[in-house]
């Protein structure tokens, strides 16, 4: 009897460390909202929300006048971002019809392959790449300046976003069931005119998810773009001006900042966050209605 | 022929969406192809073994990788041995223990939101908690723990999926043999398991490996060269950070390319082993 209970005293120990352990996630997720939020707010509170998210001046080093306006980060991610899915979307989507209905077996392999590949590459090499080949290339075509741009970034980002894209999508192709595409060939309709009629209708909702979650891989990314967008903190008015992101806005001046602009750098931060979240939302209710249909 | 009747709009629809297809398709590969192409063949030939072998010196103006190498060996370690517990315990507790479907959606609703977090954010948060609030300062340990917070999601995600493989019934044999819920989840569970902890690690060191932006305000750039134990509580750039400050800061692409030339090797690499992975367990599997 006596060990008995003493086994039982020890199952519900263990039953309560990995309680414990299941939480540890959650209390990641609520530390990392809450020190956002707190050390957000401060810097919004003095410069103002109005003056803080829609000012089109940053200056934060002047010393006569600082000036907190993010308004050029925002359109520049908003931009930027919408340029990658533009641009990338549909090479994904077209490649990934490709791979999950009419690639031989083989070739699917090998592209399946090269796609993780570069999912796996670090960003500070298409970083490093895009320095080197894309901004050159840029200014040589263009004939301005500088090749440092908005340009630049949307096209490393539309290629950072391509894996994402690509497996999600094949995913929710290979989804669909049989049926649905043999009931379409058997009433005479040609393979290409099935999957792109049929297939991908049937896998609309795993392909939304896709490009959500491209867009939130392109709007957090942060290094390849520093690397590539000349980081000025200008309007993005032109695809060839020098712009900096939410992302490296705060990557950029972190580590010599202090007082009130390390505040407002902490405050980007979390209107970044808040986009983020913005954007798992969305890609959850796409998700969901993935699974249930 | 099957579709002798096509009509010509028809035609050349078919026609038109395979080119699109086909032009897409190779331009991704032809992409993979470039880059791992272009990358090596500017980055290989900068490979020596004094680059790889000493420290940098300014009075020598010598360049030597040695301490970014060890110290992305160091962070890989610490991560994993840090993320690994908590993650198999959560992807247990779900799996095995959890009865409360609404704190199982909770904890499933906050993994999903780790993932989706960008490393920027990560390293701010990294920086502000585990830096300044638990004084840790700049060092690696602040940020192995940053990145073990990163990689929570991935290895839960693929301990979960690969508990779910593992047969009911063989649970079942175990507690009518007598065992406790421990014993059963200690000598059935877990070695059931063992492949989606393999593959979640392979995941996560790739994911170290590329990691810049997380790794920026928590472990610095510093290039000495440390023992593991030294090495944790001071700072140091990992491999992706010096290729950062070499290229944007210094302008030394050569020891830039060679970085991103083992970068790319050590990515080829565990792209190879996951394949090699998923491939081995799935035929164990099957048999």
């Amino acid at each position: 009897m006596k060990q008995y209970l003493k086994k039982q005293a020890l199952e519900r120990v263990i039953h309560g460390v990995f309680l414990l352990l299941g939480l540890v996630t959650v209390g990641c997720v609520l530390l990392i909202t809450i020190y956002l939020i707190v050390s957000g707010i401060p810097a919004i509170r003095k410069i103002g929300l109005v003056p803080f998210l829609f000012g089109k001046v940053w200056a934060s080093t002047s010393k006569t006048n600082p000036q907190y306006g993010i308004l050029p980060f925002i359109l520049t991610s908003v931009y930027g971002t919408a340029g990658a899915i533009v641009l990338g979307v549909p090479i994904g989507f077209f490649t990934a019809v490709y791979l999950a209905k009419l690639a031989p077996p083989q070739l699917k392999s090998i592209l399946s392959s090269a796609v993780s590949l570069l999912s796996g590459i670090p960003s500070v090499v298409y970083g490093l790449v895009g320095m080197l080949v894309l901004v050159p290339g840029i200014r040589k075509l263009f004939h301005i300046p500088d090749g440092a741009s908005l340009l630049a970034a949307i096209i490393v980002l539309a290629i950072m976003i391509l894996p994402s894209i690509i497996k999600v999508s094949v995913t929710a192709l290979e989804a669909v069931p049989k049926e649905y595409e043999d009931a379409s060939l058997a009433l005479g309709a040609t393979p290409v005119e099935t999957y792109l009629r049929v297939s991908v209708p049937a896998a609309r909702s795993g392909i939304a998810a896709a490009v959500v979650l491209g867009v939130g891989r392109a709007i957090g990314e942060a290094m390849a773009v520093m690397m590539v967008s000349g980081n000025a903190p200008n309007l993005p008015t032109s695809l060839f001006e020098s712009v900096r992101f939410l992302t490296t806005a705060v990557a950029s001046e972190m580590s010599y900042s202090s007082g009130l602009q390390q505040q407002a750098l902490f405050s980007i931060a979390l209107v970044l966050f808040l986009f983020i979240l913005l954007i798992n939302a969305t890609l959850n209710f796409f998700l969901k209605r993935g699974k249930e249909a | 022929m099957k579709h002798k009747t096509l009509s010509s709009s028809r035609k050349a629809y078919v026609g038109c969406m395979k080119a699109l297809m086909y032009l897409c398709a190779g331009l991704t590969g032809a992409l993979v192809l470039f880059l791992v192409g272009y990358v090596l063949v500017k980055g290989l030939p900068n490979i020596t073994w004094e680059l790889l072998s000493t420290s940098p010196s300014y009075l020598t103006e010598r360049i030597g990788i040695l301490p970014d190498l060890m110290n992305t060996i160091y962070i890989v370690l610490a991560t994993i041995v840090i993320v690994l517990p908590l993650g198999v315990g959560a992807a247990i507790y779900l799996t095995e223990y959890a009865k409360n479907k609404k704190l199982v959606a909770v904890i499933e609703y906050a993994a999903e939101t780790l993932s989706g977090i960008p490393s920027i954010i990560y390293g701010l948060a990294g920086m502000l908690i585990f830096c300044e609030v638990l004084g840790m300062g700049t060092s690696l340990l602040a940020g192995a723990l940053t990145l073990a917070v990163m990689n929570l999601p991935t290895i839960l995600r693929t301990t979960q999926e690969s508990l779910k493989t593992v047969p009911q019934s063989y649970r079942e044999g175990a507690f009518g043999l007598g065992a406790g819920k421990w014993r059963v989840v200690r000598t059935v569970v877990l070695p059931g398991c063992i492949d989606g902890v393999i593959t979640g690690c392979i995941l996560s060191v790739g994911r170290i490996l590329g990691e810049s932006a997380a790794l920026l305000f928590t472990a610095g750039f510093a290039h000495a060269l440390h023992g593991i134990f030294d090495g944790l509580s001071s700072p140091g750039a990992t491999l992706t950070v010096a290729l950062y400050v070499y290229a944007k800061e210094e302008g030394e692409f050569e020891v830039a390319f060679a970085i991103a030339a083992i970068l790319m090797l050590l990515t080829l690499a565990i792209n190879l082993a996951a394949e090699f992975v998923a491939r081995h367990f799935q035929k164990k599997k099957a048999l």
